[in-house]
């Protein structure tokens, strides 16, 4: 029960008016930057990063809880309302849930959605308790080998399982971890990097990147697609749910956040797998398989609990292991670190009020959620109608101004600009961003890792598969890597046609950015179906 | 001759064009309706869609008049698009649709109809959405 007794403590602190107060302005937060297409929770953590310079880490922490989870709720009402998915793990949401709001059930929609990501939140997050003391356990008895595994692990399965192309994944990642090697060498003092630039020797700083890749990027991004036809709205009422709505919601929302919760909380995280399986789980198990399609409840409500639990899920490894699996995650670390605390598997440890404060504020963010959402649903559709020049004047100048505070001085806005044009090219090229985040923020650690193992082995190339955990590993990435080009080989050698594959691709067919993800994901099914 | 008339599916907008289309049968005009959108929201519902296009349509060729409509759906705001096609159309008159404001609303808000009404080289004819006495 000492876990039990950690978390009333954690309550014990969160509840504070003060703390509330941020819960509430993160959740408010959360959810506006979740509504609004291109500007996620990940570039609101990130622009926030200064403000809280003077403020309690604990407080600061509580706050950007409100935002990653109000994220998520947010983003799905675009999804429903516009078709126009925020984010990657809301993609699924937007097939079924778009078209039940083109038959005139968005508030139904909305409803499910809202109350399955609250379902999905608060089991997610008591899973999150239970689970990760277990996980810090196992953690601290890690050597430095199979750390430097793991994060090899994590870099490798979120650019190459994840991503829509390997090549652009890696590309970014590579991108990423150029950026973390600028600045002095940690044990030999040397420069690298800097181009005998003096504000390089320090390295760059991460919120500097964070804030130039998420909004400078954007921005610039927007800027050069200022003009677009507009929408229309479909207009909604107050969420609400009809019995049979309840009782075809309840099971896929249960179903959803298993799905979710596990590959959350793996080292490898991404809401993508989770949501598609639990969307074709729901179609094979509806008993109305001619609903989806157009506007099945249940494709909303399962991959929707899905999103949530592994946003949950993906605090396990950041908060046990120090490993960031997605972008929000990374920059909540960045603060950490910002902050001078060693994040890793001491975190439990040395800062036990801190961390309960922020598992407690997660439930309360998640009450906080469910009690604005719903009735609010159709006040946050309003912020669609904001014209983008203003909005993103607002996040240009915050952005300035955060790159500025951090170090005060005047080459930070440069490296900001250069990399905010990097962050621009990304868009451009199709590469994706958060490889190239994680490169930035786990680079370092996982070098760092890397030199403690050639300082034991005495330099010997040896070291870095000297603990079996580490063996275990690196194979498991070299399956990870390998299978699916078996699979495709065998497949085309049997002439096979897939039928799974068929089906989901013609109905994403008109999300062609992200029909390589989830060719990708069904080639993983499918692994499962053969073994 | 002709008679641009600027059309947003509002009360507003819906009093501009019926007049606009009373003054175009008197005088035998040709009808314009523009409505246009900058294009620089997510969600505009001041453009019209497909299917009021298509019932405005409906409508003006039930009133008999010659008309045209011009749907802009991204570029220059509304204010230069009414004032861009009257003036390429040397229109005789414009009908434009104003909102009850007060000075601040006006100050913070900026106002089409002011910038057609100033700008504008031939007569305006503006009016609000209902006739309060």
């Amino acid at each position: 029960m000492d876990t039990f007794n950690l978390l009333m403590g954690g309550f014990e602190s969160a509840l504070t008016p003060i703390n509330l107060l941020f819960a509430f302005a993160g959740v408010v937060l959360g959810t506006a930057v979740g509504v609004l297409p291109g500007i996620g929770p990940a570039m609101a953590v990130a622009l926030l990063l200064p403000l809280t310079f003077g403020m309690e880490t604990s407080s600061a922490l509580i706050m950007f809880a409100g935002i990653y989870y109000g994220g998520m709720y947010g983003g799905s009402t675009t999804s429903i309302l516009l078709n126009t998915p925020g984010e990657s793990a809301t993609v699924i949401t937007a097939i079924e849930g778009h078209k039940m709001a083109k038959a005139g059930r968005a508030s139904q929609a909305l409803a499910t959605a809202a109350i399955g990501s609250f379902v999905a939140g608060t089991i997610g997050t008591a899973l999150l308790v239970t689970v990760t003391p277990i996980v810090v356990k196992f953690a601290v008895s890690l050597g430095a080998p199979s750390y430097f595994a793991i994060m090899v692990l994590s870099l490798i399965t979120v650019t190459a399982v994840l991503g829509s192309s390997k090549i652009r994944g890696f590309a970014a990642l590579g991108l990423g971890l150029a950026i973390g090697l600028v600045g002095m060498d940690p044990v030999s003092g040397q420069k690298r990097l800097t181009f005998g630039f003096a504000p390089l020797i320090d390295g760059i700083d991460i919120v500097v990147v964070a804030v130039a890749i998420f909004a400078i990027g954007e921005a610039l991004w927007i800027a050069a697609h200022l003009r677009r036809t507009p929408a229309h709205t479909i207009p909604v009422g107050t969420p609400w749910m009809g019995k049979e709505d309840w009782k075809r919601s309840w099971k896929p929302w249960l179903r959803g956040t298993a799905f979710g919760f596990p590959f959350g909380a793996l080292p490898a995280g991404g809401a993508e797998v989770p949501t598609f399986l639990s969307y074709v789980t729901e179609k094979k198990l509806s008993k109305h398989p001619e609903e989806f399609g157009h506007g099945a409840i249940e494709g909303v409500a399962g991959p929707e609990a899905a999103n949530n639990a592994s946003a949950a899920g993906t605090l396990t490894p950041m908060l046990a292991l120090g490993l960031p699996t997605n972008a929000t995650a990374a920059v909540m670390l960045a603060f950490l670190t910002m902050k001078g605390i060693q994040p890793g598997p001491f975190l439990f440890e040395n800062e036990p009020d801190l961390v309960w404060a922020l598992i407690a504020s997660l439930f309360i963010g998640n009450t906080l959620l469910l009690l604005i959402n719903l009735p609010l649903a159709p006040l946050w559709a309003k912020l669609l109608k904001i014209p983008r020049p203003y909005l993103y004047a607002g996040i240009l100048f915050f952005a300035t101004l955060g790159a500025f505070s951090v170090n005060m001085q005047v080459a930070d806005l440069w490296i900001l600009l250069l990399i905010g044009l990097l962050g621009f090219a990304l868009r451009r090229f199709g590469l994706p961003v958060l490889p190239l985040i994680l490169g930035v923020i786990i680079g370092p650690m996982a070098e760092e890792q890397l030199r403690k193992t050639f300082q034991l082995s005495s330099g010997s190339v040896s070291g870095i598969w000297s603990e079996p955990l580490a063996v275990g590993i690196y194979v498991l990435i070299a399956v990870l890597l390998v299978l699916p080009a078996v699979i495709t080989y065998i497949r085309r050698s049997r002439g096979r046609h897939d039928v799974v594959a068929e089906a989901v691709l013609g109905e994403v067919a008109d999300h062609p950015k992200h029909k390589a993800g989830v060719s990708g994901t069904t080639a993983d099914d499918d692994e499962r179906e053969n073994s | 001759m002709s008679i641009v008339v600027g059309y947003i599916p509002s009360p507003e907008g819906e009093a501009a064009l019926e007049r606009a289309i009373k003054e175009s049968t008197a005088r035998q005009a040709r009808l314009i309706v523009v409505n246009s959108s900058k294009g620089d929201q997510l969600v505009d519902d001041r453009l019209i869609d497909a299917k009021q296009h298509h019932d405005l349509e409906a409508r003006l060729t039930e009133s008999g008049v010659d008309f045209w409509i011009q749907r802009q759906t991204q570029g220059i705001d509304a204010a230069d698009q009414i004032l861009q096609v009257a003036e390429a159309q040397r229109a005789e008159l414009i009908v434009i649709g104003l909102r009850k404001r007060t000075p601040m609303g006006k100050f913070i808000m900026g106002s089409v109809a002011q910038r057609v009404l100033l700008q504008a080289g031939c007569p305006v004819l503006s009016l609000k959405a209902t006739n309060d006495w």
